[in-house]
């Protein structure tokens, strides 16, 4: 090694290549175990709520793709601004490499949120502010997926998109606060999702280890995306022509 | 700068006056989604009363969204933008004109003629006073967001249904605001604090839009 770690080498897509197939394989290695481990504690060792029954477990699942569908949002935008102030081609394949696991991840919370519903507060959809707003941020997500989908120059995809990610950052807060204040005045929230929020240790740690576990997951998924996309937009490149898994 | 700004807001106006099918056709549009909802709902004139306030600010919202595919289409076209993009005055302050000059012809003419609608729904004189003051400060706003999404999707293949998608989310705190202020007028409570966030909004995006969409224009037709 010797010297300082030069964190610009792995701003190139042929040197990020190898490493994001390593970070990938180590992510899918821990999500793997983590999610066995959280499953399990989840489902086995936690115990049953005395007010929601079984049907509680569902926010093993539930709370961490939410968090999960947030942040990606977050790291999508924070790559963005990057790719655009920079021009560094790397960090907008991140942003796009990211973008389907977020709507993912918000389509999980949305519908393990309706499962929670139906039996917790006897309806599939209410419109909370949180659900509304949840809803919003997956309508974002599609949005930007159509956006760069509808592009055929990557270039200016990369660049269109990453405009619309940081509209889109700038009014997620003015979203939120409006549909929650819209909330309050047509009626009171008959029931606060965060309810007897005073969860036992065991719980908190199961839902802790679910989100590492979907932390791991979505690097994972993204590094072997963001190698695919690598791949497409260099397959005209000497060094990608060179790989080993390329000449087979 | 002022007096290009001064320029382009005459010269749109001009255009548009030169094509005034294209002004009647979103007015018209407005006209007939507001219009759709008693046939669809039933005539009974309290639901109707009940509803009016979303259903005049829905509908603004899609006659705004369906007028903002002529934002920067002709320009692109006829080479016009480019000009634009090369001229020394800043490209915000044109973008803003063109919004106006927008606003003022698609806008505009819809808050003039929303108290007739209002009468089909059988409002109140204090009702079509604050729906009409809602609808003043909320649909620059939307012109003004609106053209980021204009401007994003500049000459793509299926720009029109694309627009809606990336625009429609964003418009979602000016409708809840909107309609929340007649609604709160009207039920006694008051939509000062609605009416100021609306406001608020209008003041942000006349502030931070124009900076957007100039970068987008610049990505769009480089």
């Amino acid at each position: 090694m010797g010297g300082r770690l030069n964190l610009y080498k792995f701003s190139s897509p042929a040197t990020f290549y190898p490493l994001a197939g390593k970070i990938g394989k180590i992510s899918t290695l821990i999500a793997v175990v983590l999610l066995v481990i959280g499953l399990y504690m989840s489902f086995f060792v936690a115990p049953t709520d005395y007010k929601q029954g079984e049907g509680y477990r569902i926010i093993f699942i539930h709370v961490p793709s939410a968090w999960m569908s947030m942040f990606i949002y977050l790291v999508m935008a924070f790559w963005a601004g990057i790719g655009l102030v920079f021009n560094t081609r790397l960090s907008s394949m991140m942003a796009q490499a990211l973008a389907p696991t977020g709507a993912i991840m918000t389509f999980i919370a949305l519908w393990t949120g309706a499962f929670w519903g139906k039996p917790m507060w006897g309806a599939w959809w209410v419109w909370d502010a949180r659900l509304t707003s949840e809803l919003i941020l997956f309508f974002l997500y599609i949005g930007f997926i159509a956006l760069q989908g509808s592009i055929d120059d990557a270039r200016r995809a990369d660049r269109a998109g990453a405009v619309l990610l940081l509209v889109g950052v700038v009014n997620i807060p003015i979203i939120y606060f409006s549909v929650k204040w819209w909330n309050t005045l047509h009626q009171g929230a008959s029931v606060s999702v965060t309810e007897g929020s005073n969860m036992s240790t065991i719980m908190l740690q199961a839902m802790l280890i679910m989100t590492f576990a979907f932390w791991a997951y979505s690097i994972a998924v993204s590094m072997y995306r963001v190698r695919a996309i690598i791949l497409e937009r260099e397959k005209d490149t000497r060094w990608v022509s060179e790989l080993p898994e390329i000449r087979r | 700068m002022f007096s290009a700004f001064r320029t382009i807001i005459a010269r749109d106006l001009l255009l548009a006056m030169r094509r005034r099918s294209d002004v009647l056709t979103t007015l018209f549009f407005f006209v007939i989604v507001v219009s759709l909802f008693p046939l669809g709902i039933g005539p009974e004139l309290n639901t109707l009363r009940l509803i009016a306030p979303g259903v005049f600010w829905v509908a603004a919202l899609l006659a705004s969204m369906l007028a903002l595919e002529k934002l920067f289409f002709v320009d692109y076209q006829d080479g016009a933008l480019e000009q634009m993009l090369l001229a020394p005055q800043p490209l915000s302050i044109l973008v803003l004109g063109k919004v106006l000059a927008h606003w003022l012809v698609t806008g505009l003419p819809l808050v003039l003629l929303s108290p007739l609608l209002g009468l089909q729904y059988d409002l109140s004189t204090a009702t079509i006073g604050i729906m009409m003051l809602t609808l003043l400060i909320g649909t620059p706003a939307l012109s003004l967001i609106g053209a980021i999404g204009a401007a994003l999707t500049l000459g793509l293949r299926g720009g029109g249904v694309l627009v809606s998608l990336l625009v429609l989310p964003l418009y979602i705190p000016v409708l809840i605001f909107g309609a929340g202020a007649v609604e709160a007028e009207t039920s006694g409570l008051g939509g000062t604090g609605h009416l100021s966030m609306l406001g608020a909004i209008l003041l942000l995006s006349a502030l931070a839009a124009p900076l957007a969409t100039a970068a987008a224009l610049r990505i769009s037709a480089e």
